[in-house]
Order: structure tokens, then sequence, then C-alpha cells
């Protein structure tokens, strides 16, 4: 069974210099870059129906995206709803995601936002109550509310952006967790700058802009 | 239409008093009875949600469902049983998805598939995801458990819309009966509409029996589905400078070359600025592979001057291609020193798997006129173009078949091409032979390659068989190439090419093995054929008879040529049993993840 075609074998061919990244862009060899991932905020305005959901938290694990958190929510107008995801993922797969995200026939518009939106979660931290004048302390300090307390324990519930929710949870264990509940991000873009726009749908926009820009990271 | 057309069933020709003269046994005259029939039919309003499903079919222009009945999808085929859409009855209900994909193919216009509930949705899922990957027009209707059950795990209950949310394009739970003819008309549109692809509604029994007056709504996509048909002017005047100032600039056309139907504009194109041509498996008759640009297919077992062309070229015009890994090899030796031009209807497919340096978002023929139009002077490419014709001499396609030996299954492709006509339809299965039938026929036709290339379905020949012999001309025949693994997976469609003959000619390349899993083992499995050894293959030839079809047998070089003509000059579905080199294996072949410039001529060299 040694048999096939004839032709100069392997060795003996020509082969190109270049070569491609695992994104697909073509790389100077020497260098091998790739592009790092970086987190950021997607917001879709997609039909409030059943199933919306499902679509686009199904195409997040089909696709293997490195999502951080989803949210939906009702908007200003009943027959939508707006999706907000933290994704983690090298520039061209935040594209892809946009992309993947527009294909979906009840999302109305997707739009990645601006470094300086306002995102915001919420946690429930519920602690062991043995010092409630320290709790309600710290709890003042993180412009959290107590929103349930019982001689053991003490509920409190704190806003705000990541980084705040980490920090109170940080300075809260020092009284002992016992359970925390926490929201994903949820986001607008400031003033008036329409976070996801009906108008903004156009979706070849984004597909035809190939420049990728590293933007900050959000919080 | 094929002759079966005329085979109206007594039943139809009796409940429609005004069609029964038209109803004649000719081909002629049945499209212009569906005409009269479709213009009597929606006279009668409809009264119930069914009702308004085969409505939203016939308005469609629906000329035939392939299905299987079942419990939940009766009240639809109760409907059915009063219109001229022609159903088609299945064997099983992979092959009517199947062959729906195949007439979707072949006709350009999505094929209809019906099933039941639960196992019949499920059924179908195999030939939905093969739609799905390979972008055909295909509308699937399913039945459900009634809507007060659902939830409750009732009586042949799947969550249907769950099942096949990743596989289509779009699916509907529908839960009303005024709406249900309005889902299914919406279906229709999107499955065809941009970037083609299978729908489904999902019909649970007490909304298609429940009671509606309403008519269903002409076929229209939701607004918020958008598609773009034309790119962007200024990028496609810096893809037309890059293809000026190229010297080595190939065009790969893809499947969406076929389906925007851009194989004209491909060719005009290709042809005035003198560039050579590769096409992808999908993209296959989108240029004719006799012409001296064409490189032919690349790939995994492309040729090996496509694979040189592509790895060498600078500017890389891609056209409704996906740049699937089969195609691509390792991503980082693919086409390293080009520029890529990517011509595409879907923007997620612009830099998914190759970087587009010009991204032209936009329908392929579209965008290939605005090309076109904005492309002034040939690339100066005449040593890039000596250089591929040297290719081809070095890496010809050629196999050796001396008398003494089995038969060598390329032999057998190349005589069923000779016995044909060049627009004869090919169908496959999924294996060696596929591969064989991609190498060695010649195709120069869009539309008439039809095969199972994203999801790799075995079973899928003939069944797609079927569905391409409904939608294809009458002077085209249909030549199901198919392995043995492969045609054994779906073989009891025989049935229904035998009751409704279909003039089909299926040549099954036996080896009594898993052949393309058996290459494998040899090649990276130290020869160890687990599960890959089909001894036990029962004799084709007689099972055709068996079903009623006409069965023939090859094995030897002698018979060849007479049996494939006496096979194809049959009147009705015929098997030949070709009993192939068992070791014949298919080269050249890129190791899955190499390098396309690297490909194997013999097994020595993987």
């Amino acid at each position: 069974m040694k048999r096939g075609l004839e032709g100069p074998s392997p060795e003996e061919r020509p082969t190109p210099r270049g070569r491609r990244n695992k994104q697909g862009i073509r790389i100077d060899p020497e260098v091998e870059a790739t592009y790092e991932p970086r987190r950021t905020v997607i917001s879709a305005l997609v039909e409030h129906e059943p199933g919306v959901l499902s679509d686009v938290s199904g195409l997040f694990s089909r696709r293997q995206f490195n999502i951080e958190s989803l949210t939906v929510g009702p908007t200003e107008d009943e027959d939508l709803a707006r999706i907000t995801i933290v994704v983690e993922e090298p520039d061209p797969g935040i594209d892809q995601v946009e992309k993947q995200l527009r294909k979906l026939v009840p999302v109305i518009s997707v739009r990645e936002l601006e470094p300086d939106a306002m995102r915001r979660e919420l946690a429930l931290i519920k602690v062991n109550a043995d010092r409630p004048a320290e709790v309600a302390a710290v709890a003042d300090m993180y412009d959290g509310e107590t929103v349930d307390s019982s001689p053991e324990t003490a509920t409190i519930e704190v806003t705000g952006a990541r980084q705040k929710i980490e920090a109170a949870i940080d300075t809260f264990s020092q009284f002992g967790i016992r359970e925390i509940s926490r929201t994903g991000t949820t986001a607008l873009a400031r003033g008036t700058d329409q976070t996801a726009a009906p108008e903004a749908a156009q979706p070849a926009d984004g597909a035809n802009q190939e420049t990728y820009t590293q933007t900050a990271n959000d919080d | 239409m094929s002759e079966r057309a005329a085979k109206v069933t007594p039943e139809e020709e009796q409940d429609d008093d005004q069609i029964t003269d038209s109803a004649a046994p000719d081909a002629a005259t049945e499209s212009e009875s569906t005409t009269d029939a479709d213009a009597e039919t929606t006279t009668e309003p409809v009264t119930s949600g069914a009702e308004a499903v085969v409505r939203a079919l016939e308005n469609a222009g629906v000329e035939y469902a392939f299905g299987v009945q079942g419990g939940a999808i009766m009240p639809v085929y109760d409907a059915l049983y009063d219109s001229d859409i022609y159903h088609v009855t299945m064997a099983h209900e992979q092959g009517a998805a199947h062959a729906a994909d195949a007439y979707g193919i072949v006709s350009g216009e999505p094929g209809v598939c019906l099933a039941t509930s639960g196992p019949g949705a499920t059924n179908l899922v195999t030939g939905i995801a093969d739609a799905d990957m390979d972008s055909d027009p295909m509308v699937a209707l399913t039945g459900q458990v009634p809507t007060e059950f659902v939830g409750n795990d009732a009586f042949q209950e799947t969550d249907t819309t769950g099942v096949t949310t990743p596989i289509t394009k779009d699916n509907t739970f529908s839960s009303d009966s005024d709406r249900v003819g309005s889902d299914v008309s919406e279906a229709f549109a999107l499955a065809r509409e941009g970037r083609p692809g299978p729908t489904l509604v999902d019909l649970p029994k007490d909304v298609t029996k429940g009671e509606t007056d309403r008519e269903p709504d002409a076929p229209k996509v939701p607004d918020t589905y958008r598609v773009q048909e034309r790119a962007d002017p200024e990028i496609v005047d810096a893809a037309a400078e890059r293809i000026e100032t190229s010297n080595k600039p190939v065009m790969l056309l893809g499947g969406g070359v076929i389906k925007g139907e851009a194989s004209e504009a491909c060719r005009e194109f290709a042809i005035e600025h003198e560039i050579p041509v590769i096409t992808t498996m999908p993209g296959i008759g989108a240029f004719p592979e006799d012409h001296e640009l064409s490189l032919e297919m690349a790939g995994m077992h492309g040729t090996g001057y496509a694979n040189m062309a592509i790895t060498h070229c600078d500017t890389l015009i891609g056209i409704g291609t996906r740049f699937d890994d089969r195609l691509t090899g390792g991503i980082e030796t693919f086409a390293p020193d080009a520029e890529v031009i990517h011509v595409d209807i879907d923007p997620a497919e612009i830099s998914k798997n190759i970087h587009a340096d010009y991204p032209l978002v936009g329908d392929a023929e579209t965008v290939v006129e605005q090309l076109a139009d904005a492309v002034d002077a040939s690339p100066e490419a005449k040593k890039w173009r000596a250089q591929c014709q040297q290719w081809k001499s070095d890496y010809s396609m050629a196999y050796e078949a001396p008398e003494d030996e089995p038969v060598q299954p390329e032999f057998v492709v190349e005589a069923l091409d000779e016995a044909t006509s060049d627009r004869a339809i090919v169908t496959t299965g999924v294996g060696q032979h596929q591969m064989w039938a991609c190498q060695y026929w010649t195709y120069t036709e869009p539309r008439t390659w039809v095969s199972s290339h994203g999801l790799g379905a075995m079973g899928y020949g003939l069944p797609s068989a079927i569905g391409a012999r409904l939608a294809a001309d009458d002077d085209q025949e249909v030549v199901c190439i198919d392995g043995d693994g492969s045609f054994l997976m779906t073989l009891q469609g025989l049935s229904v090419a035998v009751r409704e003959n279909l003039d089909i000619t299926v040549a099954v390349l036996n080896n009594e093995y898993i052949g393309m899993v058996r290459q494998w083992q040899d090649a990276f499995f130290e020869g160890r054929h687990s599960a890959s050894d089909y001894h036990w293959m029962p004799e084709f030839d007689k099972l055709a008879e068996a079903f009623g079809a006409a069965g023939f047998r090859i094995d030897d070089y002698d018979d060849v040529a007479e049996t494939i003509e006496e096979a194809i000059a049959y009147d009705g579905p015929s098997v030949i049993d070709v009993h192939i080199d068992p070791d014949a294996n298919v080269y050249p072949m890129v190791p899955s993840g190499g390098d396309n410039g690297q490909f194997a001529l013999t097994e020595d060299q993987l």
C-alpha cells in the first residue's frame, strides 16, 4: 500500500516564509504576536420575547466565548430588553461576539461600550452580626444598606462598580461571610450617547471596520 | 421536474375536479395545473392553523415536501391531503431532511421537511445540522405535543426549539393558531434571505388543530434581520488596487458563490483578468474545472496544484467561503504571504478564521460586479500562471489501473462522468468515495454537486439523490456516488425511490471498509483497524432488487463501461455494487492541521 500520486515530495517543494497567528492574522514570524484578552462590556438591545436569553447564552457557550457575566432586564420600551455582557477575549474574539450576536434574529442592536460607560452591579452580602456597630460602619463606608438583620446575621446591599463590590466583600469578610449573591454588570453609555439604539443596528458597519483599538480596561 | 411529478395520486385528482383534466401524465402540463390549483385553492378561506400552515407553503411556491407522518403533526398532514403540494413519504426523517436539503441546493429554493414531535423531530436533527453547516435553504416543520402538555415530558415530547437552536438560522415555537401561518411564511423568508440556512417552526397540535380564519402574511423577514447587498465602495477600491498590483493572485470560490448565483460574474472576472481559480468543496461547479485557469479544489484532499497555489499566492480573493479547517489546514501556514480580500454576505464570517485585509460584506454577485467595475488593469501574473500550470503537471491527478488488479475507484468515477452529460448531478455520502467524486469527476456547472460538506454526515447520498432528482430537470441524470458504509446508513430510502420511480443511479464504491477511517488508521493508528472493517456487507445489487430497484454488480474492468451504461439507461432507481480495490486510498492528503503546501502524495509522506 505504498501507492499514491507522483510529484516532488514535500521537502523538495518551496515553502513561503510568512506565518499567521492563531487568529489568522499575518504576522512577522520573528515576533509571533497575538492579541491578549481584555475585558469589555457589550450591550445588546433585543426583542423582549421568550427564548432570547437562551439563544444568547447558548451562543456564548457553544462558541466558547469567555464570558464573565450576563444580565438581562426590561427597558423603557416594554417590547425591548437589554442584555449586558462582560466578556474577556482578545480583540478579534470581541469582534466575533458582536457579529455573532447581531446574527440572532431577535437581536436589534449590539455595541461595545466605551471604557467610561457607567457600569454597576449589585451584591447582597450576608455576614455574622456579632459586631453590629462595625458592620453598620463598613456598610456605611460602601454606601451600603442593611436590608435584613437578625440576632445572628446582617444582610447588606451594595451597588457599584465591580471593584467597589470586590473591596466591600473583602472588608466584610472580617465578620465572617455566610452567603453572597451578586448580579452581573449592567451598564449604560454616558450622557446623550445611546447605549444600543435601533439606528445603530447596521450589522455591516462593525464588520467593515477591522481596526482593533486597544481600549482601557473597565473598572 | 421529473417524470414522477406526473404521478398525481388519484385522491388529489378527485379532490379537485377543476384540475382533473390538467393532471395529465406529462410534466409540461403539470406546472400549469399547479398554477390553476393555486388560484383555485386561495379562494377557499383557511379554517384551521394547519390549513394556514399549508397555505403558507403554497404561497411560498412549494411543490414538494419530504416527511414522515406521526401523532403530533397529523393535523398538518390532514391539511396537506387537500393541497397540490406533493408529499414524498420518506422511510426515515433523516432522509426527509437530507432530501429537502438537496432540493434546496439544486433548486435554490428552500426544501421543506416535516416530522412529528419527539423522535420525528430528533431524527431530522442530522439533516438540519447539515443544512446549517452548508448554509442550505431549508424549512423544517415539526409537530409538537399540545401546548397544555408542553414541559411535562408528555408522550413524544422533545424541546425541539431548544434542541435545534444551535443548528438553525432561526426557529419558532408557534403558540397561536392565528399566527401559525405567518410564522411559517416568515421561516421561509428567513431560510432564503441573505446567507441561506435552515429554519424550523415547531407546531403544537392544539395550535394546528385550532380554528382560525387568518390567512398567513406574505413571506417577509423580521425588521431586525438586515442584509447588506453592496460592499463599502472605499474598500472595494482598495481591494481593486490590490488585485491590479498583485503578481500572484488566486480566486477562491466557496459555496456562497453558487448560493448567491455569482458563478457567472466570477467566471467573467477570472477569465477577463486571467486569475487562477480554486474552489472549496461546496464551491465545486462555480467554475468549470476543464478551464485552463481552474486549479480545482484545495484543502485536505484538494489537488496538489490548488494547494501549492493557495500557499504561495500574494492575493487571495475569497468569495462566499468560511475558511473551514478542512480547507485551510493549519491557520499559521494558510496563504501566509497573501493579503486576503474576503467577500461574504455574513459579516460574522469576516475575520472569523482568517483575517481579512479587505473585508467586503455583501451579496456575492453584487460585490463581484462592484469589483469588476473597480478593477481597471489586469494583474501582471504571467509568470504566476505559468507556475500554476507547472504545478498542474507536477502534481497531476493520475492513478494507475492495471488490468489484473481490483477495480480502482478513480476509474469508476471517471467512467460515470463519461457516461453522463455535463449537467448531470452528483450526490455523495461521506468518506473516501466522496473525495474521489470530488477529484475525478469534472464539474462544469453550478448546482450539480450535492454533498455533505461541513457536517460530513454519512448516509447523505441516497436521500439527497431523491431530493436532487425532484429538483432537477428531466434531462439531468442524477448519480449518487456512495460508499458501502454510508449507503448502509440510509438505504431504506430505496423504498422511496422505487415507490416514486425516481431515475437515480447509485454507484456504491464498495471496499468493505469505513474506508476513510481505515485510511487514517493506516496512517495514524499503526494500521489497527478498530471497527472499520465491514466484511459483513450485504450484496447491494440483490438488496436493490429486493426493494424493487435494478441491481448491478461490477467486479472487474471489463464490466465497468457496459454496466454503468445499463444502469444509467435504466428508467428508475438502480444500484451498482462496485467492488473496488479495498486498499485504495485518497491522495493527495494534508494531515489535519497541517501545511497545505506539504500535502502527502503517498502514505510514506504522511
